[in-house]
């Protein structure tokens, strides 16, 4: 059992140390601060500015959207409900069969609605389908810390005369850490996905200016430089791979720093 | 005044409402436009047709998915195989020998394996197993192989369902109460006899609940195995052949093919299938896992 547990943190490592070993020579300071230069995808010059740019609107487009949509279903779900309702258990069960609906689904559908509402590959396409992908990942994380909340405060507030809405209002600043842990862990799944932008986003080499843009991303820079035949630019895959698993590990780091910060303060 | 909280609470409470409402609905309308889109290709050719031929020539509008379903599941039962003795080893290990400070120490790593991108997986795969199957392990089996195969999807899969494993199943050990486990021990039975009449057979349902689960998130990952599977529209016959996804099929063909509408209807079905597949093995392993939970509330 020992070894088992031993060989999945070697795994882990393996990954890592492998990704690193190949992705270091070829990384340097023009790979995050370049657009790709002209033979950029023949080994000249340049860097993966346009997928880390953006990644980061499609990030944070699709989180707005989808802490706007998280936050008050949770709270109505724990808050509004009464605890053993059908309607509650009927949302969470689907929010956990949304959480299981693999990316690529969610890609195609997310194209089909595009086609439909006159949307091409853009920035916007990008935004709305990975905000249908992280919204069940931030929603099941939040209602999980919520659900953990003690009943007390709720009651507190209730018997001094606020209304639900107030109340939740309060709930809601004692609850920002268990929010921040949700939100990081929707940002760490969110960007590292290229089946959901694969078709929504479109790729382009400058950053986008609109909305209505195609927009690069970083999975899919990596998996397009690695189809690439010339080395040097599938030296640069490894890179960018560097770049967005340091990218993955601070998110992940910092979302366990905040939920460690939330049990501290817990009432 | 007091009439203004009141009006602000009302219309906070219909709109969370109407959220709540359209999170279900949202589940519905996913499937309905997946199946509107996929209706003229079922039109078409019988259901029957679609499923079991193995003729894949969109040119000439034959549309037999048999190669890639078969693929998915091959891919997928591999996956779960490696995947499976290592989790519940190492689940059995965390939730009955580990130390206090083992645990603290395996709980980022199962976090940070299942952080991981699909993207990095497939880099990973492509550098270390694909070369490690095609120059070391296939030799010795078949004549040739490329390494792109099977067997090279089968475990950069099971790497990554290992974390969603080994995360339910360590909640699924925690469920058995503590007097049943101490009960055997203090009967005598030493630890692993416990972990194997107890703990092992109070959790069976949850196990295979947890399985499902990971086999469907095994059917529907793309990139990862797109980048190790080599992608060959055959019916594998061996795990060193290279196959060709569900999920690999739409992200390589999809978007391009928006000239031929019946091929579209083609891909919309593919995604159709694998939603349809998630939906209902998600919906089982959810509800028996639900069960489990409420069993041993107190």
């Amino acid at each position: 059992m020992i070894c088992a547990a031993m060989i999945i943190l070697g795994v882990l490592v393996y990954i890592i140390a492998t990704v690193f070993y190949r992705g270091l020579p070829a990384l340097n300071l023009d790979m995050i601060t370049k657009l790709p230069g002209g033979g950029f995808y023949l080994g000249k010059e340049g860097g993966v500015l346009n997928a880390i740019v953006g990644s980061l609107y499609i990030m944070i487009g699709s989180l707005i959207i989808s802490i706007l949509i998280s936050v008050p279903l949770v709270m109505f779900v724990n808050f509004y409900l009464p605890p053993k309702s059908v309607f509650a258990f009927l949302i969470r069960f689907s929010l956990d069969i949304l959480f299981g609906i693999p990316s690529i689904v969610y890609g195609a559908f997310g194209f089909a609605l595009m086609i439909y509402l006159g949307i091409r590959a853009s920035l916007l396409g990008g935004i709305l389908t990975v905000a249908m992908l992280i919204m069940p990942i931030m929603m099941r994380s939040f209602d999980e810390i919520t659900r953990l909340l003690s009943r007390d405060l709720p009651d507190a507030l209730l018997s001094l005369g606020a209304t639900k809405y107030e109340m939740v209002k309060v709930i809601l600043r004692q609850l920002m850490p268990g929010l921040v842990t949700a939100i990081l862990l929707a940002i760490g799944r969110g960007i590292g996905d290229a089946a959901t932008v694969l078709f929504t986003a479109g790729y382009t080499d400058n950053i986008p200016a609109s909305l209505n843009q195609p927009a690069a991303t970083l999975p899919l820079s990596i998996f397009f430089q690695l189809g690439s035949p010339v080395e040097e630019v599938q030296n640069r895959a490894y890179a960018s791979a560097i770049i967005l698993t340091v990218i993955i590990l601070i998110l992940s780091f910092s979302a366990r720093y905040f939920s460690s910060k939330f049990s501290k303060n817990k009432i | 005044m007091r009439l203004l909280r009141a009006v602000k609470d009302k219309t906070a409470r219909y709109i969370m409402l109407g959220i709540a409402i359209f999170t279900i609905l949202f589940l519905i309308v996913i499937g309905v436009s997946l199946f509107f889109k996929a209706l003229p290709i079922m039109k078409e050719k019988s259901l029957w047709i679609l499923l079991t031929s193995a003729n894949w020539k969109p040119f000439k509008g034959d549309y037999g998915f048999l190669p890639f379903i078969f693929s998915t599941f091959y891919v997928s039962l591999i996956a779960i195989i490696i995947a499976l003795p290592f989790s519940i080893l190492t689940s059995i290990y965390l939730n009955s020998y580990a130390s206090k400070n083992v645990k603290r120490l395996f709980e980022p790593i199962v976090d940070l394996l299942s952080g991981i991108p699909p993207v990095i997986y497939g880099v990973w795969g492509t550098l270390t197993i694909v070369p490690l199957i095609a120059n070391k392990i296939a030799p010795r089996f078949v004549a040739f192989s490329s390494g792109y195969t099977v067997l090279a999807g089968g475990i950069v899969l099971a790497v990554m369902i290992i974390p969603l494993l080994i995360s339910i199943m360590v909640e699924v050990f925690r469920s058995i109460p503590k007097e049943m486990t101490d009960a055997s021990l203090s009967m005598g039975a030493t630890k692993w006899q416990t972990v194997k009449k107890v703990i092992l057979r109070k959790s069976v349902s949850g196990i295979i609940a947890a399985t499902v689960l990971a086999l469907s998130r095994a059917f529907g990952e793309t990139m990862a195995v797109l980048m190790v599977c080599g992608n060959i529209t055959q019916i594998p016959h061996s795990i060193f052949d290279a196959c060709y996804p569900l999920p690999a099929l739409i992200a390589n063909n999809y978007g391009e093919m928006l000239s031929m509408p019946s091929y579209e209807s083609a891909l919309m079905f593919s995604a159709f299938l694998l939603f349809i597949i998630v939906v209902l093995f998600n919906g089982l392993s959810r509800f028996t896992l639900n069960q489990i939970e409420r069993r041993y509330q107190f």
